[in-house]
Parts: structure tokens; sequence; C-alpha cells
């Protein structure tokens, strides 16, 4: 599905990745860990076409997606919900929700089914979206993402901040994503909630991918997460 | 009622006001009410691309005064009808907004600011140097029998008064349309936050093109307008102070707001013509009074309407 090629990126002249190298397959959801400014969410950024790629290749079945203008790349049904939510606060829960339709030209369907997974969503409709608490607004940004209805879903720390039932309920919709077949790259700094849905775990250090591993090896050696993360 | 009814009232119920209150006020005030309304279509204009894209351009004179002269000099030259001669006005807008745009967009943020003044200083200069054909500083006058429209001479107070509530009231519930449509809620995501609507998929660099264009196309329809129902063409309305005019009417009737605009003209030129028949020194009670607006209702006079009350208002 989604593959990162061996890619260089840098921050005007302050390099950032050296080589970096994943393979996101459809229903599986491949985790990033690594300690901050390890180069994880550089990776979320380069996928999207925030940060130029000065060597290396992205390719999404195949085809190149490297250095697109940012634009294109949701239109091939990859959406990201960045650190942060980044919600449009001054217009309603519809609107946003509107907003995330209209780029692939999805249609009610695709509104109903989104409403669907959030349920809470559709009692605030006309709600401004500043006026939502923490634990709604991340799932208003998730659901905003998922109105692209994406092959790929790239989630940067979903669950920072967030109470545990909030937790809990944005982790069965990554299940459920992962269900119907989607590619998904997880950002988290909880080891704890990342390892109970994990299929392949990715150690970001420097700029570099250390170390992938099934989630199963790393459920059954812990000592591996001290080693890289000192937890 | 849904907020979307109450907005159409609100809109169709202020328009209808402006048609009636011409029967109840002395003429002097019906005079000025035309001019506010045509200013109110360029601060309309204005407040488009600020208010609603979030880009804060100071060089708004240029597109007014492109409408102006586009009109004018089609006129005074090619004897179009005063029809036509609009239309040329907002076709010399549109082509001017798109070539600006297409520059000045390459930039953001303050520097932004600084080429949409620079390109606004070089036409006026470009006025200024051709004035063997713009008459420069002194302008010229539209001559009284061109200033005529299907029939209907334009330099009659009734007349002029309504052509100009004909023409606000188009730009008005256009740009009320536009803004709560798909498009206008797409630039107010980019306003809000460009970085995001780039990762849900949107050009952002088109919007905003079109987003200049259609907002210089409005100044300069006002600018067409203003020429055509006070028969003057002048530089004076390409200078610096008619790009910051309008950035201080959206401010004080609040900025990504319908109606604030229109309130925001009324405000400063009723502001200059009472504290001008106090005192000579007019600018220090009406500075004073901005200062004071802006500390107690940094939104603008509608912006916190609908914080404080209305919280429907569009």
């Amino acid at each position: 599905m989604l593959e990162i090629n061996n890619i260089h990126v840098a921050y005007g002249r302050v390099k950032t990745l050296y080589g970096v190298s994943l393979h996101a397959k459809a229903g599986e959801i491949l985790c990033l860990l690594g300690r901050n400014g390890a180069g994880k969410t550089t990776i979320m950024k380069s996928i999207m076409g925030l940060l130029p790629i000065s060597e290396g290749d992205i390719s999404l079945d195949g085809q190149t997606i490297s250095n697109f203008p940012t634009h294109e790349i949701p239109r091939r049904r990859i959406g990201y919900i960045p650190q942060g939510r980044r919600l449009f606060p001054e217009l309603t829960v519809a609107e946003n929700i509107e907003i995330g339709l209209m780029t692939c030209k999805e249609d009610h369907h695709t509104r109903d089914w989104v409403l669907d997974i959030f349920p809470i969503l559709g009692e605030r409709l006309d709600q401004l979206a500043m006026t939502l608490s923490g634990g709604e607004q991340q799932m208003l940004a998730t659901a905003r993402a998922l109105c692209l209805r994406p092959r790929v879903l790239l989630l940067d720390e979903p669950t920072e901040g967030l109470q545990p039932s909030m937790i809990e309920q944005i982790r069965q919709v990554i299940i459920r994503m992962k269900e119907e077949g989607v590619a998904i790259i997880l950002v988290e700094q909880r080891v704890d909630a990342i390892l109970s849905i994990a299929d392949q775990v990715v150690f970001i250090e420097n700029g570099r991918n250390l170390e992938t591993m099934d989630a199963d090896t790393l459920r059954a050696n812990p000592e591996i997460l001290t080693h890289h993360l000192g937890v | 009622m849904t907020d979307s009814k109450r907005s159409i009232i609100l809109h169709l119920s202020f328009i209808a006001v402006l048609a009636l209150v011409f029967f109840i006020l002395p003429d002097y005030h019906t005079g000025n009410l035309a001019r506010i309304m045509v200013l109110a279509i360029f601060a309309m204009g204005y407040n488009f691309l600020f208010g609603y894209t979030g880009l804060l351009s100071l060089g708004h004179a240029l597109f007014f005064a492109t409408g102006m002269y586009g009109l004018g000099m089609t006129m005074q030259f090619f004897d179009l009808s005063s029809g036509s001669a609009f239309i040329a006005g907002l076709i010399c807008a549109l082509l001017v907004s798109a070539i600006i745009g297409a520059l000045a967009l390459r930039t953001v943020g303050v520097a932004f600011m600084i080429i949409t003044l620079m390109f606004s200083q070089a036409g006026y200069l470009i006025i200024l140097y051709f004035g063997e054909y713009s008459r420069g500083d002194e302008g010229f006058i539209i001559a009284r029998e061109a200033r005529a429209f299907m029939g209907f001479d334009l330099s009659d107070e009734t007349n002029r008064y309504y052509a100009a509530l004909i023409l606000f009231s188009i730009c008005f519930l256009v740009i009320a349309k536009l803004v709560n449509s798909p498009f206008g809620r797409t630039l107010i995501a980019i306003r809000e936050n460009e970085e995001r609507a780039k990762m849900l998929g949107y050009d952002v660099a088109k919007y905003k093109l079109i987003a200049v264009i259609i907002s210089g196309v409005v100044s300069g329809a006002a600018g067409a307008s203003y020429a055509l129902l006070f028969g003057y063409v002048g530089a004076t309305f390409a200078t610096v102070q008619y790009s910051i005019f309008p950035l201080l009417w959206v401010l004080l009737g609040g900025a990504g707001t319908t109606i604030g605009p229109f309130i925001g003209v009324l405000f400063m030129f009723y502001l200059i013509d009472l504290s001008s028949v106090v005192t000579p020194a007019y600018m220090l009670i009406a500075g004073v009074v901005l200062v004071l607006l802006t500390l107690f209702a940094p939104q603008g006079l509608a912006g916190e309407l609908r914080k404080r009350v209305f919280k429907w208002l569009p």
C-alpha cells in the first residue's frame, strides 16, 4: 500500500530524517515509537508533502507521491490527523465535516457513516467547533479525516490529553478502520495503548528507523522498550 | 426559525429599510447615504478578502481606481455608453486583480501587505505619469448627459440613490450567498488554518487567487459606480489613504460579517461629518473614538453584536 523508501528530509538546512524506510499494509496498524524529537511527526509531514524530500521516495500502490503538493495527497485518500487536532474553530461541526467531504466529492452516505462512528457529533452539528470539549474536538478531527474515505490513515498522537473513556473510543475507531482494510500509521506516546492494537512497531531514533518488529515480539519482550525508549 | 432563515430576513429587511429611509430623511442625508452605499460596496469587497480569507491587503485603492478609470476613460476616449463602460471597468478590475493576485500571493503576511501597497502606489504613479490622458491629480468630470442608464439620469438625486441601492443590494446579497456557500466556508477554513485546509486536499493558492479576484472586481464595481453616480474620476482615489479606509471601515464595522462593512462606513462617515461641525480638529475626535472602539469593541460593531447578542449574525 504505502511505501517509504530511504527518505531524507530537512527543515531548511537542518537535516532531520536520514534514510527512513517503512511499509504500511492494508488492514494493518504500523506504530512509530521513539523519544521526543526522534522524527516521527516529520515522517508524517513528509508523507503529506509538507516537507520536501531531498532523497528517497514515497509511493502509494507503486505510484510515487513524493514531493506532490500537499493538497494532492488527500485526493489519493490519505487522511492525516495531526497532533493538536487543528480544527476550524469558527465553523460549526456540520461545516467542519462538510469541508472534509468536499475534497473527494463524498456524499451524505459518507456523512452518515462518519456520524454513525461518532454519534455524539450528530448531536452537536450546529455547535461551533471551538465550543466542543477536548475529546469531542479529537472526534471531530478524526471524523473529518474519515470523510475522505481514507485508504491510508496517519494519526499523530490521537489520544494526547484525553480522558480514559475518550481514549477507548478513539482506540475502537482505529480498530474499526483497520478491520475495514485501512492502512494505519500511528504515532503515540502511550506505549500501553499502542501495544494492544499494533501489528508492526518501528523504533525511530535521531531521524533513522532503528528496528522494525512484530507487536507480538515486543509484547513478549518488553525489555526491548526499555532498551530503545528507556521506559 | 433556522439561522439561515433569520439571515435571509435580516438581509432583505436591511435593504427594505434603506429603500424606505429615502422618503424619511432630509436630502442632505440621502445624498450621504448614496455615497455611503457605494463606499460600502468597496468595504464589502475588502471584507471578502480580509474578513473571510484572512488576507490583509494594503493596495485595494488600486482596484477601486481601476474600476473608476476603466469606466471613466472608456467613456471619455471611446464614447462608450454608461452600461458598457461599467462592464469595461469591471473587466479592467478583474484583469488587474488577477495579475496582482498571481504575483502578490507568492508572499504571505507582512510581505503580502507590502507588495500590495507597492503595486497600489505604482498604479497611483502611473495615473500621474500619464496625466495627458488621466488628467493626473486634477482628474476629470463625467458629463451629466453621459451619466444616464436605460433612460434614467443618474445625476438626479432619486435615481442616484436607488441606483446605489440596487448595486449595493446586489453585492450585499451575492457576497452573503457566497460566504455561506461551500466555497465561502472553504475560504473561512483557509483563514482559520491554512495548513490544515491543504492537508484536507484544498488547493489553497487557487482559492486565495479566486478570493483576490472577487474582492478586486467588487472593489472595482464600487469605483466604477462612484464615477458614474458622482461624475468624478480622480487620482485621489488611488492614494494610499483609499487603501487604509476600507481596512478601517471593516475593522470598525466587523471583519467577517456581511453587514459590518456598511456599518463601518456609516459610522466613520458620520463621525467625521459630525465632529467637523464641532471643531476644525475633527480628526482628533475621530481618532479618540476609533481608539476607544478598538479597545472596547475589538471585533467591530457588528462583530461585538454577534458575539454578545445575535450569535446567528452572518
